[in-house]
C-alpha cells in the first residue's frame, strides 16, 4: 500500500483527505492503521513461525480461567506427538514459566512490569531466548485481561479466547471486543456446572454468535480431563491447517484482523 | 488502560509523517476509532499529552472522526447499523455479517505547520 500517490483514498474517505487548511500548514492524509508498528513487528513474527513451520496461539481470557492449567493438561497429552512451547505473559513472578517447565516443556516468561497486555515487540524479544528448532506449536499465553489483549496482532496465527463456568455467561456481550477477536472459545471448568445453577453455555454461545462470530465452542475441564479430546483434535487440525498454509506459501491472521481496516484499503 | 500505549504509537507516526514533510510541527492530529476497536477515545484524549510532551505535536490539537458500526448481511446483502455486542443484521436478523465500519484504529490526518515565521503569533 502506498501513502504518497493517493491509492489509498476511497470515495468513503476522500473528503478527510483534501480540506482547506491555514496559510503556513499542510493537511496530509496518513489512513495509516494506529498500531503499523506493532502490526509491522508482528507480521515479521509471523514470518519467523511461518519460516519454520510453527503454529502459533494466543490464549485470552480473564486471570484465573484456567489458562495455565489448559496448557498444563495438553502440553501432556501431545508430548509424544508434538514439540510445544510456551511464552507465558504476567505482571509479576515467573510462577507460570515454572509450571510450564515442570512438565518437561521449554517456556519463556515474559514480565510486563505494569503492562496490561503483551505486544509484538515482547513476543520477539522473547523468541530471541528460545529455541524453536523442530518446535511445532508456540502457545503464547497473554495476559490474564479481557480488554488490552485483543487490541495487540502478535503474529500469532490464532486467537484461542477462554471463558471459565465461574465467570457469568454474559462475558460475550460485556466484552465484545475480544470475544469477536476469538477463533475458537474454550468453556472451561465445566466440572464446576453441576454446582453452579448460573452459567448456561447455550447462552454462552448464543452471546458469542451475536457478535458475527462463528469460531467453535469447545466445553471442557482440564482437571478433570472432560472433553479435552476435542479440544486437541481442534489442535491438531489447526496444525495440519498451518503445514498445508506453509507448504502453498500462505499464512493466516487471527479473526482479530479487522474487516474495516480492509474496506479503508490499510492493509500493510 | 492500553491508551498510553496507542498514544505513544500515535505520537511515533506523527512524528514520521513530520519528518518526512519537513514540517516544524502538527497542530491538528485527526483520528478514527471504531468502538470496536478497543480503544476508548477519551482515555486517548487523557493519555496524549502524556505521550506527546516536548515532542513536535505537543501542542497539537487531538480530534477524533466519528465511526458508527455498521454490518453487511452475508444472509441477505443489508447494510445496517448494529450495537457493539450485537452485531446481527439489522434487516433479517442473521448474525453471519461482516464488519464494514466500527472497528478502525487509524490514524487519518494530520495537520503540518511548515512555516512557523507565518503561524499569526510570531
Amino acid at each position: 500500500m502506498c501513502d504518497t500517490c493517493g491509492c489509498n483514498l476511497t470515495p468513503g474517505n476522500k473528503h478527510l483527505a483534501f480540506k482547506p487548511v491555514a496559510k503556513g500548514a499542510t493537511a496530509v492524509s496518513v489512513l495509516k492503521g494506529l498500531l503499523a508498528k506493532n502490526d509491522d513487528q508482528a507480521a515479521h513474527n509471523r514470518e519467523h513461525f511461518d519460516r519454520r513451520g510453527i503454529l502459533a496461539i494466543n490464549l485470552m481470557s480473564s486471570p484465573g480461567s484456567g489458562k495455565t492449567a489448559l496448557l498444563e493438561a495438553t502440553l501432556v497429552a501431545l508430548k509424544n506427538d508434538f514439540n510445544c512451547a510456551v511464552i507465558e505473559g504476567d505482571l509479576e513472578t515467573e510462577n507460570d514459566a515454572e509450571r510450564i517447565r515442570a512438565k518437561g516443556v521449554q517456556a519463556h516468561q515474559i514480565v510486563t512490569g505494569t503492562a496490561c497486555h503483551l505486544d509484538a515487540h515482547l513476543v520477539h524479544d522473547a523468541l530471541h531466548h528460545m529455541n524453536l528448532d523442530g518446535v511445532d506449536i508456540l502457545f503464547i499465553e497473554n495476559v490474564g485481561n479481557l480488554v488490552c489483549p485483543a487490541s495487540f496482532d502478535l503474529g500469532q496465527h490464532l486467537n484461542v479466547t477462554l471463558l471459565s463456568v465461574t465467570e457469568g455467561d454474559d462475558k460475550p456481550a460485556k466484552y465484545p471486543v475480544m470475544f469477536r477477536a476469538a477463533d475458537a472459545m474454550l468453556l472451561t471448568k465445566t466440572d464446576l456446572l453441576a454446582v453452579l445453577d448460573d452459567f448456561d453455555p447455550d447462552k454462552a454461545e448464543a452471546h458469542l454468535r451475536n457478535l458475527a462470530n462463528p469460531a467453535p465452542v469447545m466445553r471442557l475441564s482440564a482437571r478433570k480431563d472432560l472433553g479435552m479430546d476435542a479440544w486437541l483434535t481442534w489442535l491438531r487440525e489447526q496444525l495440519a491447517a498451518q503445514r498445508a498454509r506453509v507448504a502453498q506459501g500462505q499464512s493466516r491472521r487471527p479473526a482479530i484482523q479487522s474487516d474495516g481496516m480492509k474496506y479503508h484499503s490499510v492493509t500493510a | 488502560m492500553h491508551e498510553l500505549a496507542v498514544a505513544q504509537a500515535l505520537v511515533e507516526q506523527v512524528d514520521a509523517v513530520i519528518a518526512q514533510h519537513g514540517a516544524t510541527q502538527a497542530s491538528l492530529i485527526r483520528v478514527r476509532i471504531g468502538p470496536l476497536a478497543g480503544v476508548v477515545p477519551e482515555l486517548l484524549a487523557t493519555a496524549f499529552p502524556l505521550a506527546a510532551a516536548g515532542s513536535r505535536m505537543q501542542h497539537a490539537d487531538l480530534e477524533f472522526a466519528h465511526a458508527p458500526i455498521r454490518v453487511r448481511c452475508q444472509t441477505c446483502g443489508a447494510e445496517t447499523e448494529a450495537a457493539m455486542n450485537r452485531l446481527v443484521c439489522g434487516a433479517c436478523g442473521d448474525w453471519h455479517t461482516q464488519i464494514i465500519s466500527g472497528d478502525e484504529l487509524l490514524l487519518e490526518s494530520v495537520e503540518l505547520e511548515t512555516s512557523p515565521t507565518l503561524a499569526p503569533n510570531s
